[in-house]
């Protein structure tokens, strides 16, 4: 394992800690990752992150599930055994379709909600028995921890994140992930 | 302030004329005489591919047969000719209910724009909304129609019954009722004075909370402390449980009584989702159409963002509940119920699966990137075609019970919308021109001026 060494800067404010974001930022520091213990409205944007992509992955799973539900009474109820029941049409989809309609929609929502919250896990990594990274415990309670990775200019780096108000800097080694 | 620039005064007149024209004419050549009908019944049969033709009427093949084989029993051929009477009176009654029927669509669908408006201005109020207020002005100038237009739909409803030959109503005929003992049973609610009565009260009642609520509004502008945002929320809150029991029972009067031997009890509601759509697209309308004109710099891409949510979520919302009626009534298949949709479905069919594509498919499929509701051409698209559809919505609830298998598209219908289009613009844009554009001293202004998605 390669290992190699990071800055953390602490916070114990979110405002500042978007102040401090926009300050390195603009000094061209790359930021490694931000640790809060709730979501920072804006700090995605002020970080430059881009944005999501799980809504048209939703999108997609959605129109699968409709095609499953469509593929499916169809094949059940129209082409294997087109049943006399109740005296509703079977002879073709659409004419028999408003009794589907309950059906076709709920497959998409499930489709659509399920297969995008599993997106969600796989592309976050969080699953049951996974480890934790987590670099300092306080930041799940009401600190705010930003990494930077270190290049030699250490001290520079330093001075820059006290002037932003940081509460704390350690200088640790880090495993690559 | 808004100055009513002329050239739009000037169009908005130039379509009341040229729709009064239009109205005109449509009444004009609406009366056809026994034989005109006779002779245009004749060319319908032997064209063949007619309008009437597609429909499937049930007399009208079966005495044209019999026409052709001119060697019938004396019996038969009264039989038929008393027939043959009572279909071309049906028809000719039809073909005079039309330009009445396409005025009634169009004074309601631009009334109803209006009162979609009020109920969401006294909505956002109650409800302390804190992004829309930049946008209450245009919402109060558009409910300046509420009271115009719900007259006028009023007095065609009551005019039909009265100087009229009963072209929309057919429970105001007495001819009618005394040989209808369901229509009978029901005299006790539909009669000429019970609906009037409630039509007046209805009326009152929304132009009394859009009058008090504009007091207000404009009263807050100078005034030093909150009474009066106080006073306008409480008449919000009180407006909103009149306007739901008044809306659902102005639908049964002044929609549902067109087919007064059908009933179904979330017609109401589908009803309100229509005129909530509606009023909310053209809110989005008028508010793109000032700020291209520079008259609305605080209201920003957020807001329309905010705006553009509601017109897809009430658009589904009326899907939802356009398609509950429609499935209850398909699956159970009750006669005397299913008939409503079976005449739509067999004359109507273009317009009645060509809504849910206007008012459903297209603005859930170009609304739905949260990136396209801040554009404001697409939103101006969607705005046009979703009020399109519930033109043809209105049309389909009134149409098929007065004109039957007799409608088109053509003078009678366009010069009503065009008619009622002008008066429309004239009014709300006259309200606008009467007040600032942006509410002072409203205690959640700042909020909004400032809102961000």
């Amino acid at each position: 394992m390669e290992a190699s060494k990071v800055i953390h800067a602490i916070y114990n404010d979110d405002d500042v800690l978007m102040s401090a974001v926009k300050k390195v930022k603009a000094e061209k520091h790359h930021i490694e990752e931000i640790y809060t213990p709730f979501p920072v409205h804006g700090l995605d944007k002020a970080m430059g992150l881009a944005p999501t992509r799980i809504a048209i992955t939703a999108f997609m799973y959605g129109l699968v599930g409709l095609t499953v539900a469509i593929t499916m009474m169809n094949f059940i109820m129209i082409k294997d055994w087109p049943q006399n029941i109740g005296g509703k049409p079977s002879f073709s989809y659409i004419e028999n379709m408003p009794a589907f309609v309950p059906i076709m929609f709920e497959l998409t929502v499930f489709f659509a909600a399920h297969l995008m919250v599993i997106t969600f896990y796989l592309r976050s990594r969080m699953w049951p028995f996974k480890k934790a990274e987590n670099p300092d415990p306080r930041t799940t309670d009401d600190h705010f921890l930003m990494e930077i990775a270190v290049h030699g200019n250490e001290s520079e780096l330093e001075n820059l994140l006290k002037q932003t108000g940081a509460v704390e800097i350690n200088l640790v080694d880090k495993e690559a992930h | 302030m808004y100055t009513f620039s002329n050239k739009l005064r000037t169009f908005s007149f130039i379509l009341m004329i040229l729709g009064l024209l239009g109205v005109g004419y449509g009444f004009m050549t609406s009366h056809k005489s026994f034989e005109d009908v006779e002779h245009l019944l004749e060319a319908e049969a032997h064209h063949g591919g007619g309008h009437a033709e597609e429909a499937t009427h049930h007399q009208a093949p079966a005495h044209n047969t019999h026409d052709n084989a001119e060697h019938n029993t004396h019996n038969a051929a009264d039989a038929h000719a008393d027939e043959h009477t009572k279909h071309v009176e049906h028809v000719m009654h039809q073909i005079a209910n039309r330009p009445w029927a396409a005025l009634y669509v169009a004074a309601f669908f631009f009334m109803m724009i209006a009162l979609g408006t009020l109920a969401f201005y006294a909505i956002q109020i109650a409800s302390q909304a804190g992004w829309s207020p930049v946008l209450f002005r245009i919402m109060e100038a558009i409910t300046a129609y509420v009271l115009p237009g719900a007259i006028i739909v009023l007095l065609i409803a009551i005019a039909s019954g009265t100087i009229g030959h009963y072209n929309l109503f057919i429970w105001m005929d007495p001819e009618v009722v005394a040989h209808d003992k369901l229509i009978q049973g029901k005299t006790g609610f539909l009669n000429l004075t019970g609906f009037t009565i409630r039509g007046i009260v209805f009326i009152a009642g929304w132009a009394a909370y859009r009058h008090f609520a504009r007091k207000f509004s404009i009263a807050q502008d100078t005034a030093d402390d909150n009474s009066n945002y106080k006073k306008s929320f409480r008449i919000a809150a009180g407006f909103l449980v009149f306007f739901i029991y008044t809306e659902s029972m102005m639908s049964w009067d002044w929609i549902m009584s067109v087919d007064p031997h059908w009933f179904s009890t979330l017609f109401g509601w589908y009803v309100f989702a229509s005129m909530f759509v509606s009023g909310i697209t053209t809110i989005a309308l008028i508010t793109l159409y000032l700020k291209t004109k520079g008259y609305l710099e605080f209201v920003n891409e957020n807001h329309l963002h905010d705006v553009a949510k509601f017109m897809f979520a009430i658009s589904i919302f009326w899907t939802y509940l356009w398609f509950s009626q429609f499935m209850l009534i398909w699956y159970s298949n009750i006669p005397e119920e299913v008939t409503y949709f079976i005449a739509r479905f067999n004359d109507y069919k273009l317009p009645f699966l060509g809504m849910v594509v206007l008012n459903f498919v297209f603005p859930i499929l170009m609304l739905m990137s949260a990136d396209y509701k801040r554009v404001p051409w697409f939103v101006v698209m969607t705005g046009l075609v979703i009020l399109l559809g519930h033109y043809i919505d209105v049309f389909n609830m009134i149409m098929p019970a007065t004109v039957g298998d007799r409608w088109s598209v053509g003078i009678p219908e366009i010069s009503s919308i065009l008619l009622f289009a002008g008066l429309f613009i004239f009014v709300v844009f006259t309200a606008l021109t009467k007040a600032p554009l942006l509410v002072k001293r409203y205690p959640f202004r700042k909020e909004s001026e400032e809102f961000h998605y």
